[in-house]
């Protein structure tokens, strides 16, 4: 049972459909082609937010629904939780 | 798109699906008359708001255009007006019975507000009583006027709620029908991808200028919106930047071409998908919607915005499984299945156009049940 969605094949993020623990191997499906992808979770993650899928440096623009929608502002790694600790607007910026 | 709609056709040939009757205040200090003719006439209803005096320009235009509009729409069967003084009051009335429904006006200087109660408690009992008579009847569903708009967004709203009122907007759209969809600074970031969906250059121009004069006046005022959007709502719900989510409000805009860009509150005259310039705070942009003519709205949310609107019935669903327990008094529909995958996307375009049905022929949405009828002018600067 998949644990998070992702939009398309080329986001750096999915989205946790449930709550997920810390150390917990998912599942996850992408929504365009329904292919699968497992992830180490490091970090909980509630219903709703984000988990990394790539590693990131600072920086980095942030691909989700095929689109940039934001920039890192500290470096990922895969698992990660990803929020406002992480990522920001490139707008008003 | 076969299922029937019963509806009340309107003398201008416009088509309702409630039957209203509102007492609709000019100004502020006309909200007593109004609400004491509401509590005396059941079966209507007083739209007060805090505005109507002093108002110049641009500001005033708009404020007419939000009060004729919402008596013009047409879920309202009749309309009377109350001001404090007879020119301004007179031109809304004016404005509305252009469409021929019943409407009737009423000035307090003068003669005082008991009096005008008095008076306007008869005509009000008349307009009931008219609108008791008339007949649902079976409309097109290229008749109708349907508004979108989101609200308590997070990420749920951009993988189910959104995408399902997508899936019901394109199916509207190749009926014949108009929707209309606004929420000016949440395309922040997907801007370019309504721009690309305008049906024509000069649309597209349109749009264009209109996004870029919101992003101007923001940045006149010296501020940014961060704190503000994505709100400590969205944020609470996993959404991270602005871009996040417009990517998510957009799926709910469907497939279609962008026809026409209209103005706030301005009522559309070209059939498909129309984009309105407008606030996204939710009472306000369903006021400006309906009073655009808008006569039913889908209301994707994510963490539970509970808006309703007084004359446009809003109907609400969810993709967010908590927020479908444990507010459920709130949630027409629960789409929570797309995160699943207990649901697909067609079944969720299903459930909400059976539920557009039944709403459409007289069911009470959650909000309708709750008496939630926000109503809420924009408001563009301040009064002299």
């Amino acid at each position: 049972m998949h644990k998070f969605l992702v939009h398309r094949r080329a986001d750096h993020v999915g989205v946790a459909t449930v709550d997920i623990a810390e150390g917990e191997t998912i599942q996850g499906v992408y929504m365009d082609d329904n292919s699968t992808v497992e992830v180490v979770a490091r970090n909980s993650i509630p219903l709703g937010h984000k988990i990394a899928l790539v590693e990131h440096p600072a920086g980095a623009d942030v691909i989700e629904y095929g689109q940039v929608i934001g920039v890192t502002s500290e470096p990922w790694s895969v698992g990660d939780y990803v929020h406002t600790h992480n990522i920001r607007t490139k707008r008003w910026a | 798109m076969s299922k029937p709609i019963l509806g009340y056709r309107r003398p201008d040939g416009s088509v309702g699906i409630r039957n209203h009757v509102v007492i609709i205040p000019v100004d502020d200090i006309s909200n007593e008359a109004c609400e004491a003719v509401a509590d005396k006439i059941p079966g209507t209803m007083a739209l007060s708001h805090p505005y109507g005096r002093l108002q110049y320009g641009r500001d005033l235009e708009l404020h007419f255009r939000t009060l004729i509009g919402t008596g013009r729409n047409a879920n309202v069967a009749a309309a009377i007006v109350i001001g404090i003084e007879p020119n301004w009051t007179k031109r809304i009335a004016d404005g509305i019975a252009e469409t021929g429904k019943p409407v009737a006006w009423f000035n307090i200087e003068g003669q005082g507000e008991l009096e005008t109660v008095r008076q306007a408690c008869w005509k009000a009992q008349e307009f009931v009583q008219y609108a008791s008579e008339l007949q649902r009847e079976p409309v097109d569903w290229s008749d109708l006027i349907v508004s979108i708009k989101c609200g308590e967004s997070d990420t749920t709203t951009g993988l189910a709620s959104c995408p399902t009122v997508g899936v019901v907007v394109d199916r509207l759209i190749d009926a014949g029908a108009t929707v209309i969809f606004g929420e000016t600074s949440e395309l922040t970031g997907g801007e370019h991808l309504i721009a690309a969906r305008c049906e024509s250059p000069g649309v597209m121009g349109k749009f264009v200028r209109t996004f870029q004069n919101y992003v101007t006046f923001i940045q006149s005022q010296g501020v940014d919106l961060l704190g503000s959007q994505p709100t400590q709502g969205n944020i609470a719900g996993g959404l991270s930047t602005i871009e996040e989510k417009a990517m998510g409000n957009i799926e709910k805009t469907g497939t279609k071409p962008v026809v026409d860009v209209l103005d706030f509150a301005e009522a559309p005259t070209k059939r498909g998908l129309n984009f309105m310039d407008s606030s996204s705070a939710a009472a306000e942009c369903v006021t400006l919607m309906a009073a655009g003519g808008a006569v039913l709205h889908f209301f994707p949310t994510g963490q539970g915005n509970i808006v309703g609107n007084p004359v446009e019935p809003v109907i609400k669903l969810t993709g967010n499984p908590k927020t479908a327990t444990v507010m459920k008094e709130h949630i027409d529909l629960d789409v929570s299945g797309l995160l699943s995958h207990d649901m697909t996307l067609d079944e969720a375009g299903d459930a909400l156009e059976e539920l557009m049905v039944k709403t459409s022929n007289g069911r009470l949405t959650a909000a309708e049940s709750l008496g939630h009828r926000e109503f809420v002018l924009t408001k563009l600067y301040p009064s002299a």
